[in-house]
Protein backbone atom coordinates (compact mmCIF):
# COMPACT_ATOMS: atom_id res chain seq x y z
CA UNK A 1 0.00 0.00 0.00
CA UNK A 2 2.36 2.52 -1.47
CA UNK A 3 0.50 5.85 -1.42
CA UNK A 4 -2.50 4.95 -0.16
CA UNK A 5 -4.69 6.53 -3.32
CA UNK A 6 -7.28 4.38 -4.60
CA UNK A 7 -8.21 4.80 -7.85
CA UNK A 8 -11.94 3.80 -8.65
CA UNK A 9 -13.03 4.13 -5.44
CA UNK A 10 -16.44 3.52 -5.94
CA UNK A 11 -16.45 0.69 -8.00
CA UNK A 12 -13.99 -1.18 -5.84
CA UNK A 13 -15.56 -0.31 -2.88
CA UNK A 14 -18.79 -1.88 -4.37
CA UNK A 15 -17.15 -4.93 -5.67
CA UNK A 16 -15.94 -5.73 -2.16
CA UNK A 17 -19.05 -5.15 -0.81
CA UNK A 18 -20.65 -7.82 -3.12
CA UNK A 19 -17.64 -9.73 -2.20
CA UNK A 20 -18.42 -9.41 1.64
CA UNK A 21 -22.04 -10.26 1.14
CA UNK A 22 -21.76 -13.47 -0.75
CA UNK A 23 -18.92 -14.90 1.43
CA UNK A 24 -20.81 -13.91 4.58
CA UNK A 25 -24.15 -15.60 3.50
CA UNK A 26 -24.16 -18.61 5.55
CA UNK A 27 -23.33 -16.44 8.32
CA UNK A 28 -26.19 -14.06 7.80
CA UNK A 29 -29.18 -16.00 6.68
CA UNK A 30 -28.92 -17.84 9.54
CA UNK A 31 -28.67 -15.13 12.16
CA UNK A 32 -30.10 -16.09 15.48
CA UNK A 33 -31.25 -19.45 14.41
CA UNK A 34 -30.33 -22.63 16.17
CA UNK A 35 -30.15 -25.63 13.49
CA UNK A 36 -29.12 -28.72 15.89
CA UNK A 37 -29.86 -32.18 14.25
CA UNK A 38 -33.77 -32.50 13.85
CA UNK A 39 -34.84 -34.77 16.69
CA UNK A 40 -36.71 -38.47 15.20
CA UNK A 41 -39.75 -39.84 17.02
CA UNK A 42 -39.46 -43.75 17.52
CA UNK A 43 -43.15 -45.62 17.06
CA UNK A 44 -44.57 -47.71 19.68
CA UNK A 45 -43.22 -50.69 17.53
CA UNK A 46 -40.00 -49.29 17.28
CA UNK A 47 -39.24 -48.61 20.28
CA UNK A 48 -40.35 -52.46 21.52
CA UNK A 49 -37.89 -54.14 18.88
CA UNK A 50 -35.03 -52.13 20.86
CA UNK A 51 -32.87 -53.06 17.54
CA UNK A 52 -33.28 -52.64 13.87
CA UNK A 53 -31.80 -54.45 11.32
CA UNK A 54 -27.98 -53.13 11.78
CA UNK A 55 -26.58 -51.22 14.47
CA UNK A 56 -27.73 -47.55 14.92
CA UNK A 57 -25.14 -46.39 14.03
CA UNK A 58 -24.39 -47.87 10.59
CA UNK A 59 -28.22 -47.72 10.08
CA UNK A 60 -27.78 -44.14 10.19
CA UNK A 61 -25.20 -43.09 7.93
CA UNK A 62 -25.91 -46.28 5.11
CA UNK A 63 -29.32 -47.02 5.08
CA UNK A 64 -29.58 -45.76 1.75
CA UNK A 65 -26.64 -48.51 0.72
CA UNK A 66 -28.72 -51.15 2.31
CA UNK A 67 -31.78 -50.64 0.25
CA UNK A 68 -29.80 -50.61 -2.57
CA UNK A 69 -28.76 -53.40 -2.30
CA UNK A 70 -32.11 -54.60 -1.29
CA UNK A 71 -33.58 -53.71 -4.22
CA UNK A 72 -30.39 -55.30 -6.24
CA UNK A 73 -31.07 -58.22 -4.62
CA UNK A 74 -34.96 -58.73 -4.35
CA UNK A 75 -35.38 -57.22 -7.89
CA UNK A 76 -32.13 -58.25 -9.77
CA UNK A 77 -31.98 -61.89 -7.77
CA UNK A 78 -35.42 -62.72 -6.68
CA UNK A 79 -33.96 -63.53 -3.40
CA UNK A 80 -36.09 -61.89 -0.34
CA UNK A 81 -34.72 -62.87 3.03
CA UNK A 82 -31.73 -60.57 4.70
CA UNK A 83 -29.98 -62.51 7.61
CA UNK A 84 -28.33 -60.10 9.87
CA UNK A 85 -24.84 -60.02 11.52
CA UNK A 86 -26.44 -61.57 14.76
CA UNK A 87 -28.21 -64.00 12.54
CA UNK A 88 -31.63 -62.59 12.46
CA UNK A 89 -34.20 -63.04 9.57
CA UNK A 90 -35.49 -59.85 7.90
CA UNK A 91 -37.82 -59.90 4.38
CA UNK A 92 -35.80 -56.92 2.05
CA UNK A 93 -38.88 -54.94 1.87
CA UNK A 94 -39.18 -51.27 2.08
CA UNK A 95 -42.44 -51.48 3.00
CA UNK A 96 -42.53 -54.64 4.58
CA UNK A 97 -40.37 -54.42 6.66
CA UNK A 98 -38.73 -50.71 7.37
CA UNK A 99 -41.99 -48.80 7.12
CA UNK A 100 -43.42 -51.14 9.09
CA UNK A 101 -41.51 -50.31 12.62
CA UNK A 102 -40.93 -46.76 11.54
CA UNK A 103 -44.54 -46.16 10.31
CA UNK A 104 -44.28 -42.26 10.99
CA UNK A 105 -42.43 -41.19 7.71
CA UNK A 106 -42.87 -37.64 8.38
CA UNK A 107 -41.46 -37.73 12.18
CA UNK A 108 -38.57 -40.40 11.29
CA UNK A 109 -37.87 -40.48 7.36
CA UNK A 110 -38.44 -37.02 6.29
CA UNK A 111 -36.58 -35.01 9.24
CA UNK A 112 -32.92 -35.91 8.37
CA UNK A 113 -34.12 -36.27 4.69
CA UNK A 114 -35.32 -32.63 4.62
CA UNK A 115 -32.27 -31.22 7.41
CA UNK A 116 -29.90 -32.68 4.78
CA UNK A 117 -31.39 -31.54 1.80
CA UNK A 118 -32.00 -34.88 0.65
CA UNK A 119 -35.00 -35.68 -1.91
CA UNK A 120 -34.98 -39.90 -2.32
CA UNK A 121 -36.92 -41.52 -4.95
CA UNK A 122 -37.47 -44.01 -2.86
CA UNK A 123 -40.78 -42.39 -2.35
CA UNK A 124 -41.65 -41.69 -6.03
CA UNK A 125 -42.93 -45.36 -5.56
CA UNK A 126 -43.36 -46.13 -2.32
CA UNK A 127 -45.35 -43.18 -0.61
CA UNK A 128 -48.61 -44.03 -0.73
CA UNK A 129 -47.91 -46.62 1.94
CA UNK A 130 -50.93 -47.76 3.61
CA UNK A 131 -49.23 -48.23 6.66
CA UNK A 132 -48.32 -44.98 6.87
CA UNK A 133 -49.53 -42.78 10.09
CA UNK A 134 -49.83 -38.85 9.68
CA UNK B 1 10.00 -36.78 -12.20
CA UNK B 2 9.54 -33.15 -11.96
CA UNK B 3 10.96 -31.27 -8.33
CA UNK B 4 8.06 -28.97 -9.11
CA UNK B 5 5.15 -30.75 -8.75
CA UNK B 6 6.60 -33.53 -6.72
CA UNK B 7 7.16 -30.37 -4.40
CA UNK B 8 3.70 -29.84 -4.50
CA UNK B 9 2.36 -33.29 -4.03
CA UNK B 10 4.70 -34.01 -1.29
CA UNK B 11 3.50 -30.91 0.50
CA UNK B 12 -0.24 -32.43 0.30
CA UNK B 13 0.38 -35.17 1.06
CA UNK B 14 2.00 -34.03 4.18
CA UNK B 15 -1.35 -31.77 4.95
CA UNK B 16 -3.19 -34.62 4.78
CA UNK B 17 -0.99 -36.64 7.57
CA UNK B 18 -0.97 -33.12 9.70
CA UNK B 19 -5.05 -33.54 9.50
CA UNK B 20 -5.55 -37.64 9.56
CA UNK B 21 -2.77 -38.16 12.12
CA UNK B 22 -4.33 -35.14 14.34
CA UNK B 23 -7.29 -36.35 14.79
CA UNK B 24 -5.98 -40.38 15.02
CA UNK B 25 -3.82 -40.32 17.21
CA UNK B 26 -3.95 -35.98 18.86
CA UNK B 27 -7.77 -36.23 19.36
CA UNK B 28 -7.05 -32.58 18.09
CA UNK B 29 -11.23 -32.23 17.34
CA UNK B 30 -11.00 -28.45 18.38
CA UNK B 31 -8.03 -27.41 16.28
CA UNK B 32 -9.26 -29.36 13.44
CA UNK B 33 -13.02 -28.53 13.43
CA UNK B 34 -13.45 -25.14 14.68
CA UNK B 35 -10.10 -23.08 15.23
CA UNK B 36 -8.65 -23.79 12.18
CA UNK B 37 -11.77 -23.38 9.93
CA UNK B 38 -12.80 -20.13 11.38
CA UNK B 39 -9.27 -18.76 10.96
CA UNK B 40 -9.34 -19.91 7.30
CA UNK B 41 -12.41 -17.62 6.80
CA UNK B 42 -10.82 -14.75 8.24
CA UNK B 43 -7.48 -14.75 6.28
CA UNK B 44 -9.37 -15.75 3.39
CA UNK B 45 -11.73 -11.93 3.73
CA UNK B 46 -9.61 -9.88 5.37
CA UNK B 47 -6.83 -11.77 3.11
CA UNK B 48 -8.68 -10.96 -0.97
CA UNK B 49 -9.99 -7.72 1.14
CA UNK B 50 -6.18 -6.74 1.37
CA UNK B 51 -4.63 -7.57 -2.23
CA UNK B 52 -8.09 -5.99 -3.94
CA UNK B 53 -7.46 -2.17 -2.29
CA UNK B 54 -3.60 -3.03 -2.45
CA UNK B 55 -4.29 -3.18 -6.72
CA UNK B 56 -6.67 -0.10 -6.69
CA UNK B 57 -4.28 2.01 -5.50
CA UNK B 58 -1.86 1.29 -8.51
CA UNK B 59 -3.19 4.01 -11.06
CA UNK B 60 -3.92 3.45 -14.86
CA UNK B 61 -2.88 6.36 -16.86
CA UNK B 62 -3.89 5.03 -20.37
CA UNK B 63 -6.22 3.71 -22.06
CA UNK B 64 -5.14 -0.19 -22.80
CA UNK B 65 -7.69 -2.11 -23.81
CA UNK B 66 -6.85 -5.17 -25.84
CA UNK B 67 -8.73 -4.95 -28.76
CA UNK B 68 -9.95 -7.96 -31.01
CA UNK B 69 -12.24 -5.87 -33.23
CA UNK B 70 -13.17 -2.77 -35.50
CA UNK B 71 -12.63 0.48 -33.25
CA UNK B 72 -15.89 2.79 -32.98
CA UNK B 73 -15.68 5.04 -36.37
CA UNK B 74 -17.30 6.23 -38.96
CA UNK B 75 -21.31 5.63 -39.06
CA UNK B 76 -20.99 3.30 -42.27
CA UNK B 77 -18.16 1.10 -40.55
CA UNK B 78 -19.54 -1.61 -38.37
CA UNK B 79 -18.20 -1.61 -35.18
CA UNK B 80 -16.87 -4.51 -33.19
CA UNK B 81 -18.83 -3.03 -29.88
CA UNK B 82 -18.34 -6.30 -27.46
CA UNK B 83 -14.41 -6.85 -28.71
CA UNK B 84 -13.56 -3.31 -28.87
CA UNK B 85 -16.19 -1.45 -26.11
CA UNK B 86 -16.56 2.43 -26.54
CA UNK B 87 -18.66 2.42 -24.17
CA UNK B 88 -19.22 1.08 -20.63
CA UNK B 89 -22.33 -1.11 -21.24
CA UNK B 90 -20.46 -2.66 -23.66
CA UNK B 91 -17.28 -3.04 -21.35
CA UNK B 92 -19.60 -4.62 -18.79
CA UNK B 93 -20.90 -7.04 -21.11
CA UNK B 94 -17.13 -8.17 -22.61
CA UNK B 95 -16.66 -8.14 -18.74
CA UNK B 96 -19.35 -10.86 -18.64
CA UNK B 97 -18.72 -12.95 -21.20
CA UNK B 98 -15.06 -13.32 -19.87
CA UNK B 99 -15.69 -14.04 -16.10
CA UNK B 100 -18.72 -16.60 -17.30
CA UNK B 101 -17.50 -17.96 -20.38
CA UNK B 102 -13.84 -17.26 -20.63
CA UNK B 103 -13.91 -15.62 -24.15
CA UNK B 104 -10.81 -14.75 -24.55
CA UNK B 105 -9.46 -18.29 -23.94
CA UNK B 106 -11.79 -19.69 -26.38
CA UNK B 107 -9.86 -17.82 -28.62
CA UNK B 108 -6.94 -20.08 -27.95
CA UNK B 109 -4.55 -21.47 -31.09
CA UNK B 110 -2.25 -23.45 -31.45
CA UNK B 111 0.63 -22.86 -33.94
CA UNK B 112 2.02 -25.53 -35.70
CA UNK B 113 4.03 -26.35 -39.10
CA UNK B 114 0.86 -27.53 -41.22
CA UNK B 115 2.03 -30.52 -44.18
CA UNK B 116 5.89 -29.90 -44.14
CA UNK B 117 6.80 -25.75 -43.33
CA UNK B 118 3.87 -24.35 -43.97
CA UNK B 119 3.34 -22.47 -40.64
CA UNK B 120 -0.24 -22.21 -39.30
CA UNK B 121 -2.57 -21.70 -36.60
CA UNK B 122 -4.66 -24.82 -35.50
CA UNK B 123 -8.25 -25.17 -33.69
CA UNK B 124 -7.04 -25.82 -29.73
CA UNK B 125 -10.32 -25.70 -27.70
CA UNK B 126 -9.43 -28.41 -24.84
CA UNK B 127 -7.96 -26.19 -22.90
CA UNK B 128 -11.04 -23.60 -22.74
CA UNK B 129 -13.14 -27.18 -22.48
CA UNK B 130 -10.96 -28.07 -19.24
CA UNK B 131 -11.05 -24.92 -17.45
CA UNK B 132 -14.48 -24.23 -18.32
CA UNK B 133 -15.77 -27.63 -16.98
CA UNK B 134 -13.13 -27.27 -13.91
CA UNK B 135 -14.45 -23.80 -13.16
CA UNK B 136 -18.53 -24.46 -13.43
CA UNK B 137 -18.21 -27.40 -11.19
CA UNK B 138 -16.20 -26.10 -8.68
CA UNK B 139 -18.69 -23.45 -8.62
CA UNK B 140 -21.87 -25.38 -8.83
CA UNK B 141 -20.18 -28.27 -6.42
CA UNK B 142 -19.50 -24.90 -3.61
CA UNK B 143 -23.16 -23.59 -4.22
CA UNK B 144 -24.29 -27.20 -3.37
CA UNK B 145 -22.56 -27.35 -0.34
CA UNK B 146 -24.43 -24.50 1.28
CA UNK B 147 -27.37 -27.18 2.20
CA UNK B 148 -25.05 -27.78 4.93
CA UNK B 149 -24.81 -23.85 5.54
CA UNK B 150 -28.61 -23.11 5.40
CA UNK B 151 -31.44 -23.95 7.37
CA UNK B 152 -33.65 -24.10 5.46
CA UNK B 153 -32.36 -25.02 2.75
CA UNK B 154 -33.31 -22.57 -0.06
CA UNK B 155 -35.72 -23.64 -2.99
CA UNK B 156 -32.68 -23.16 -5.45
CA UNK B 157 -30.11 -24.89 -3.84
CA UNK B 158 -32.58 -28.25 -3.68
CA UNK B 159 -33.18 -27.30 -7.49
CA UNK B 160 -29.32 -27.46 -8.67
CA UNK B 161 -29.05 -30.46 -6.51
CA UNK B 162 -31.91 -32.08 -8.89
CA UNK B 163 -30.35 -30.59 -11.73
CA UNK B 164 -27.05 -31.93 -10.37
CA UNK B 165 -28.34 -35.36 -10.27
CA UNK B 166 -30.48 -35.48 -13.16
CA UNK B 167 -27.81 -38.48 -14.74
CA UNK B 168 -29.07 -41.14 -12.58
CA UNK B 169 -25.55 -42.91 -12.18
CA UNK B 170 -26.07 -46.61 -10.45
CA UNK B 171 -23.46 -49.64 -10.26
CA UNK B 172 -23.29 -52.10 -8.50
CA UNK B 173 -20.81 -55.18 -7.51
CA UNK B 174 -19.91 -57.43 -4.56
CA UNK B 175 -17.69 -54.62 -3.40
CA UNK B 176 -19.28 -51.55 -4.68
CA UNK B 177 -22.39 -49.72 -4.74
CA UNK B 178 -23.05 -46.44 -5.84
CA UNK B 179 -26.31 -45.34 -6.64
CA UNK B 180 -27.53 -44.30 -3.16
CA UNK B 181 -27.13 -41.76 -2.05
CA UNK B 182 -27.60 -40.36 -5.79
CA UNK B 183 -24.79 -39.27 -7.64
CA UNK B 184 -23.98 -35.80 -8.57
CA UNK B 185 -22.30 -35.22 -11.85
CA UNK B 186 -20.29 -32.04 -10.75
CA UNK B 187 -18.10 -33.69 -7.93
CA UNK B 188 -17.13 -35.94 -10.76
CA UNK B 189 -16.45 -33.88 -13.82
CA UNK B 190 -14.49 -31.62 -10.99
CA UNK B 191 -12.37 -33.97 -10.92
CA UNK B 192 -12.00 -35.18 -14.33
CA UNK B 193 -11.25 -31.55 -15.15
CA UNK B 194 -8.42 -31.16 -13.02
CA UNK B 195 -6.76 -34.64 -13.94
CA UNK B 196 -6.97 -33.21 -17.21
CA UNK B 197 -5.45 -29.76 -16.06
CA UNK B 198 -2.53 -31.65 -14.12
CA UNK B 199 -1.66 -34.19 -17.03
CA UNK B 200 -1.47 -30.98 -19.04
CA UNK B 201 0.69 -29.21 -17.63
CA UNK B 202 2.76 -32.40 -16.44
CA UNK B 203 3.09 -33.65 -20.47
CA UNK B 204 3.15 -30.74 -22.97
CA UNK B 205 6.41 -29.66 -22.79
CA UNK B 206 6.26 -26.24 -23.34
CA UNK B 207 3.28 -26.13 -20.43
CA UNK B 208 5.09 -27.61 -18.08
CA UNK B 209 8.06 -25.35 -18.53
CA UNK B 210 6.08 -22.25 -17.46
CA UNK B 211 4.65 -24.53 -14.80
CA UNK B 212 5.72 -24.30 -10.92
CA UNK B 213 4.88 -25.19 -7.86
CA UNK B 214 2.14 -22.70 -7.29
CA UNK B 215 0.72 -23.70 -10.28
CA UNK B 216 0.44 -27.26 -9.20
CA UNK B 217 -0.03 -26.90 -5.50
CA UNK B 218 -3.71 -25.87 -5.85
CA UNK B 219 -4.59 -28.80 -8.61
CA UNK B 220 -3.23 -30.77 -6.15
CA UNK B 221 -4.88 -29.56 -2.86
CA UNK B 222 -8.35 -29.13 -5.23
CA UNK B 223 -7.83 -32.66 -5.90
CA UNK B 224 -7.54 -33.89 -2.34
CA UNK B 225 -10.89 -32.07 -1.27
CA UNK B 226 -12.90 -33.72 -4.39
CA UNK B 227 -11.44 -37.18 -3.58
CA UNK B 228 -12.02 -37.13 0.16
CA UNK B 229 -15.57 -35.74 -0.56
CA UNK B 230 -16.18 -38.45 -3.05
CA UNK B 231 -14.92 -40.93 -1.07
CA UNK B 232 -17.20 -39.47 1.89
CA UNK B 233 -20.07 -39.20 0.02
CA UNK B 234 -19.75 -42.42 -1.95
CA UNK B 235 -17.51 -45.40 -0.23
CA UNK B 236 -17.27 -44.50 3.69
CA UNK B 237 -21.11 -42.56 3.76
CA UNK B 238 -20.22 -40.45 6.68
CA UNK B 239 -23.40 -39.00 9.08
CA UNK B 240 -24.66 -36.46 6.55
CA UNK B 241 -26.71 -35.62 10.05
CA UNK B 242 -24.33 -35.17 12.40
CA UNK B 243 -21.94 -33.23 10.23
CA UNK B 244 -24.59 -30.48 9.07
CA UNK B 245 -25.54 -30.15 12.76
CA UNK B 246 -21.57 -29.53 13.06
CA UNK B 247 -21.50 -26.90 10.14
CA UNK B 248 -24.47 -25.30 11.49
CA UNK B 249 -23.36 -24.99 14.39
CA UNK B 250 -19.86 -23.56 12.93
CA UNK B 251 -22.54 -20.27 10.92
CA UNK B 252 -24.16 -20.07 13.97
CA UNK B 253 -20.92 -19.48 16.64
CA UNK B 254 -22.14 -22.26 18.63
CA UNK B 255 -19.84 -24.76 17.37
CA UNK B 256 -20.06 -28.46 18.45
CA UNK B 257 -17.85 -31.31 17.35
CA UNK B 258 -19.65 -34.07 16.00
CA UNK B 259 -19.73 -37.48 17.47
CA UNK B 260 -18.84 -40.80 15.10
CA UNK B 261 -17.89 -38.68 12.30
CA UNK B 262 -14.02 -40.10 10.88
CA UNK B 263 -10.86 -38.48 10.24
CA UNK B 264 -11.78 -38.07 6.45
CA UNK B 265 -14.05 -35.61 7.43
CA UNK B 266 -11.72 -33.34 8.91
CA UNK B 267 -8.78 -34.45 6.16
CA UNK B 268 -12.02 -32.44 3.98
CA UNK B 269 -12.87 -29.85 5.99
CA UNK B 270 -8.82 -29.04 6.54
CA UNK B 271 -7.73 -29.05 2.92
CA UNK B 272 -10.76 -26.52 2.58
CA UNK B 273 -9.19 -24.73 5.50
CA UNK B 274 -5.28 -24.26 3.50
CA UNK B 275 -7.22 -23.52 -0.07
CA UNK B 276 -9.06 -20.60 1.82
CA UNK B 277 -5.97 -19.49 3.69
CA UNK B 278 -3.58 -20.03 1.04
CA UNK B 279 -6.16 -18.27 -1.65
CA UNK B 280 -5.32 -14.40 -1.20
CA UNK B 281 -1.70 -15.31 -0.95
CA UNK B 282 -1.89 -16.92 -5.01
CA UNK B 283 -2.29 -17.18 -8.23
CA UNK B 284 -5.83 -17.94 -7.29
CA UNK B 285 -6.36 -14.25 -6.73
CA UNK B 286 -7.07 -14.42 -10.38
CA UNK B 287 -10.98 -14.67 -9.12
CA UNK B 288 -10.88 -11.48 -7.83
CA UNK B 289 -7.86 -10.01 -10.64
CA UNK B 290 -9.78 -10.78 -13.44
CA UNK B 291 -12.45 -7.62 -13.14
CA UNK B 292 -9.54 -5.36 -12.47
CA UNK B 293 -7.72 -6.07 -15.72
CA UNK B 294 -7.19 -2.70 -17.41
CA UNK B 295 -6.61 -4.76 -20.55
CA UNK B 296 -10.25 -6.12 -20.21
CA UNK B 297 -12.20 -3.62 -18.14
CA UNK B 298 -11.73 -0.32 -20.16
CA UNK B 299 -13.71 1.29 -22.88
CA UNK B 300 -11.64 1.87 -25.89
CA UNK B 301 -12.59 5.57 -26.26
CA UNK B 302 -9.37 7.40 -25.90
CA UNK B 303 -9.87 8.98 -29.55
CA UNK B 304 -13.24 10.26 -28.11
CA UNK B 305 -12.09 11.55 -24.66
CA UNK B 306 -9.17 13.00 -23.22
CA UNK B 307 -7.66 10.87 -20.49
CA UNK B 308 -5.55 13.00 -18.32
CA UNK B 309 -2.30 11.11 -16.58
CA UNK B 310 -3.45 10.95 -12.57
CA UNK B 311 0.53 11.68 -12.00
CA UNK B 312 0.69 14.33 -14.45
CA UNK B 313 2.39 17.44 -12.21
CA UNK B 314 1.57 21.02 -13.53
CA UNK B 315 3.84 21.65 -16.57
CA UNK B 316 5.16 25.76 -17.22
CA UNK B 317 3.71 26.39 -20.34
CA UNK B 318 4.55 29.61 -22.36
CA UNK B 319 1.91 29.98 -24.57
CA UNK B 320 2.48 31.89 -28.47
CA UNK B 321 0.10 34.65 -27.80
CA UNK B 322 2.11 35.47 -24.23
CA UNK B 323 5.66 35.16 -26.47
CA UNK B 324 3.90 37.39 -29.10
CA UNK B 325 3.12 40.17 -26.29
CA UNK B 326 6.24 39.94 -25.08
CA UNK B 327 8.50 40.36 -28.51
CA UNK B 328 5.80 41.69 -30.47
CA UNK B 329 8.01 45.43 -31.03
CA UNK B 330 11.12 42.87 -32.01
CA UNK B 331 8.70 40.73 -34.21
CA UNK B 332 7.59 43.59 -36.13
CA UNK B 333 10.69 45.66 -36.13
CA UNK B 334 12.20 42.83 -37.85
CA UNK B 335 9.73 41.96 -40.26
CA UNK B 336 7.78 38.62 -38.86
CA UNK B 337 4.26 38.67 -39.18
CA UNK B 338 2.19 38.94 -35.74
CA UNK B 339 -1.33 37.81 -35.41
CA UNK B 340 -1.91 41.00 -33.43
CA UNK B 341 -0.85 44.52 -34.25
CA UNK B 342 0.89 46.78 -32.33
CA UNK B 343 -2.39 49.18 -30.91
CA UNK B 344 -1.98 52.88 -30.24
CA UNK B 345 1.51 53.12 -31.34
CA UNK B 346 2.71 51.78 -28.01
Amino acid sequence: MANNKMYDKGKIVAGLVIFAVMITFPFWFNLGKAAPAPELKLTEKAKAAKECVLEKAEMKAGHMQLLDIWREKVVREGSREYVNTKGKTYQMSLSKTCLDCHSNKAEFCDRCHDYASVNPYCWDCHIDNPKEKK
Amino acid sequence: MNSKYMFSLVAVIILFLLAYIGIETAGLYTLFGIWIPYAAVFIFAVGVVYRVVDWAQSPVPFRIPTTCGQQKSLPWIRHASIDNPAENNNVVLRMFLEVVFFRSLFRNMRFDFNKGNKFSYEWEKWLWVGAIAFHWTLFVVVVRHLRFFTEPVPLCIQWLETLDSFLRVEFMTDFLQIGLPGVFMSGLVLLAALIYLLLRRMFIPQVNYISFSADFFPLFLIMGIALSGLFMRYLAKVDIVAIKAFTMGLVTFHPVIPEGVGSVFYVHLFFVSILLAYFPFSKLMHAGGVFLSPTRNMANNSRAERHVNPWNYPVKVHTYEEYEDEFREKMIEAGLPVEKELTNGG
